[in-house]
């Protein structure tokens, strides 16, 4: 099992005194390899916190429940250490380094993990050659790799350039965190096509989207249902049809009773 | 970029600050304090016209006449100037050769990493170039080398104290013309007792074959190192040239007031580099180099250009504005400056860039990151003459701030008295955000390298205007300045 969540509750430091906001309320969820999951919902339900709590974003309190990655105790890991046990996490709003180009941060990134993996960082011409190679499986101009981390890039751009660090990272769990919000269909289909190519026997992917569309690109084998801090129903792919015809409606009215 | 080297040497993050230690050699003092008889006794020490003796008993009065200025934002305890020594000297002088040299003073430099040793560089060991190197080990230089290369090309590069006596006629003509003796009260202090430093003089026409570069150490507890620097770039010429600082671990603040004069005539250039890490002073604040610098380039000649490229990461406080006078039409002024603060550092640095000439230029890129408890002002001057018209200036400073308790100003003064002029100013300030941090933990990378990842991001475009045989040395020294900033 790749990923195995148990019953997961997660608060939010709130800006009232004392006051922790309960966002998480015991959400299950496994994933093995080569699965591909998506997960539903509302706004407010809870989809992003989970994205954040599993890749280890500081300021949110664990209450209750665990997740295991890779047979690992998740949640005792720090960030880096979750990267370089191979879970990578898609940003929706990917950050920008000024100064930093990208080249280099790959860099430094795939060595950081080598080195906590206690293998050999990797020469340049090595990496050179790694980065050449799955630039041009992505068909990303290898000129975007000497501008500075997401300064200036489109939504399009940033979110191709997240799929461009999955294929050097080389993670085992993707989680992509509304990978299709702010894409218009062609760029929605570019970057689709580079998930797809990612995928393999040995990988997972968890999709967090709102809307049913990006699923027609990129097919999964089960779907979720998230409201209210819970997956409430889960499905195959129809699922997913289902929602786009009836929304979300019913399952809100049902975690409001 | 050196990428490689941020993540390796931040593994050194384990000695806190590296060049912190002693050597035992004896050495030759003058007694505590300042009057006549301490400034005839440095002048005789070393074997200085009558001349030179009047010029620094001139500045002595001067000083006696003159307040401690007190308007930088910078705050010590008031100097004591009485209870400092202001000659040290090795014993032994005067050695014709390396092998001459005590071995306690090469072993010294050979932990500071300074090619004392010709035959390294000669040899073209891989990374080593050609760099020449006028050792100051306190208060005297100790070994010039590659006297004969230089002396081919016809270029005197050599200590002030030689150049005193060797070549009078040059000295005099240019020592004190770019900062006058009265110019200000460190400035006035330097003149008088100034025991040191480089004397660089470029013929018409001639490109320095090498870059010079300078190493001084302060070892003596409770010396002011007093340098005096004079750079003439003739007709034509170009040179550049290095200073490189650092200091052993002390209890007792060391005042560091040294004077910085370039002259630069027509068609001529000089880029000057300084990369500074004195010892900053204890986790608690205490003791540290008091860094009071006075650094003036005149652009005398049409078309001369001057460059001031600086990283300051070191001492408890530094109050230095290298400046550029812009006399000659078309000449050009550039400031480019990383200071970093961390701990109880306290830094009030920038530049002045004074528009005389017509289409004159100059460039300003300040970088300024704060981290601790420390304070960090950027002050800067752009004035345009009356008669500068076409000139034109470009402004850039920018802060980044590490942590809660920091601090960082900027205090820009600009004045025009044409309306035929261009000066622009940019600035910003900006925090090391979270979000940056976890993206890049969320990509392997731990935390204090990201710190290094986005700090070097921020500083590229100065990094970048160094002599390349010191970069890989400046990035590991902001490295090191950074270590515990964040958390």
């Amino acid at each position: 099992m790749l990923l195995n969540v148990e019953n997961l509750r997660v608060s939010v430091e709130s800006e009232e005194e004392g006051a922790a906001k309960e966002i998480l309320k015991g959400l299950s969820l496994s994933i093995a390899p080569g699965e591909v999951h998506a997960i539903m919902g509302p706004n407010g339900s809870g989809k992003s916190t989970f994205s954040h709590v599993l890749a280890g974003k500081p300021g949110y309190e664990v209450t209750a429940g665990a997740a295991s990655f890779r047979g690992r105790d998740l949640l005792e890991l720090a960030p880096e250490e979750r990267a370089a046990a191979g879970l990578f996490l898609a940003f929706q709003y990917p950050v920008e380094i000024p100064g930093v180009p990208y080249m280099q941060f790959l860099k430094v990134a795939l060595n950081s993990q080598r080195k906590l993996r206690g293998e050999e960082e990797l020469s340049t011409p090595d990496f050179m050659r790694l980065v050449r190679e799955k630039t041009a499986q992505l068909n990303i101009p290898m000129d975007m790799l000497r501008r500075p981390v997401n300064v200036g890039f489109s939504g399009g751009e940033k979110k191709r350039m997240e799929t461009l660090q999955m294929a050097v990272l080389d993670p085992t769990l993707c989680i992509l965190d509304e990978i299709d919000s702010g894409l218009d269909i062609d760029a929605l289909r570019v970057v689709a096509d580079g998930v797809n190519a990612l995928r393999s026997e040995k990988r997972g992917f968890l999709l967090i989207t709102h809307y049913q569309r990006l699923l027609d690109y990129i097919e999964p084998d089960h779907v979720h249902v998230m409201a209210a801090g819970r997956i409430v129903r889960s499905g195959g792919k129809e699922l997913a049809l289902e929602l786009e015809k009836e929304g979300y409606a019913a399952y809100v009215e049902d975690t409001a009773a | 970029m050196a990428d490689q080297n941020t993540v390796k040497t931040v593994e050194e993050l384990g000695e806190k600050y590296k060049y912190g230690f002693e050597t035992e050699v004896e050495m030759d003092k003058a007694p505590k304090g300042l009057n006549e008889d301490i400034i005839r006794f440095i002048s005789k020490k070393k074997g200085e016209p009558e001349w030179m003796l009047q010029w620094r008993l001139d500045a002595y009065h001067k000083w006696l006449e003159m307040e401690e200025p007190t308007w930088a934002k910078v705050h010590y305890p008031p100097v004591d100037f009485q209870d400092l020594y202001y000659y040290a000297a090795p014993k032994k002088q005067a050695i014709k050769s390396l092998d001459e040299l005590d071995p306690e003073i090469l072993k010294t430099y050979e932990k500071l990493g300074i090619p004392l040793k010709e035959q390294e560089v000669l040899a073209g060991v891989e990374g080593a170039s050609k760099v020449a190197v006028d050792a100051v080990f306190d208060s005297v230089s100790v070994v010039t080398t590659f006297r004969e290369e230089l002396a081919k090309a016809g270029v005197i590069f050599c200590p002030i104290s030689e150049a005193i006596r060797d070549h009078p006629d040059l000295v005099r003509k240019y020592l004190g013309s770019v900062v006058p003796v009265g110019d200000n009260f460190y400035a006035a202090l330097n003149s008088a007792v100034f025991t040191d430093g480089s004397f660089v003089y470029i013929p018409k026409g001639v490109r320095c074959p090498m870059e010079l570069s300078t190493y001084f150490r302060i070892n003596e507890k409770q010396t002011g190192q007093f340098e005096r620097t004079l750079i003439i770039a003739d007709e034509g010429a170009y040179v550049s040239y290095l200073e490189g600082c650092t200091a052993p671990m002390r209890d007792e603040n060391q005042l560091h007031a040294a004077v910085v004069e370039l002259v630069i005539l027509d068609e001529a250039e000089i880029k000057y580099s300084t990369v500074q890490n004195w010892y900053p002073g204890d986790a608690e604040g205490r003791g540290g180099v008091y860094n009071f610098v006075t650094k003036r380039a005149d652009c005398r000649g049409r078309n001369a250009k001057v460059s001031w490229t600086q990283v300051e990461t070191g001492s408890a406080i530094t109050w230095k504005y290298p400046s550029c006078i812009l006399k000659g039409d078309g000449s050009s002024g550039e400031f480019y400056s990383i200071a970093i603060s961390n701990g109880f550092q306290q830094v009030d640095s920038g530049t002045k860039m004074i528009h005389l000439g017509k289409n004159t230029t100059s460039r300003i890129i300040s970088k300024g990151i704060s981290a601790g408890r420390s304070q960090n002002t950027y002050r800067g001057l752009v004035s345009v003459g009356r008669k500068a018209t076409g000139s034109r200036n470009y402004t850039q400073c920018d802060s980044l701030l590490i942590g809660e308790t920091c601090g960082a100003h900027t205090v820009p003064y600009i004045t025009a008295k044409t309306p035929h002029a261009k000066v622009e100013h940019e600035a910003t300030t900006s925090k090391i955000a979270e979000d940056q941090l976890f993206y890049c933990q969320s990509r392997g990378i731990p935390e204090e390298e990201a710190v290094a990842l986005i700090v070097n991001g921020f500083v590229r475009d100065v990094i970048q205007k160094l002599p390349m045989e010191f970069m890989a040395e400046t990035q590991r020294l902001i490295n090191i300045s950074l270590e515990g900033s964040v958390g």
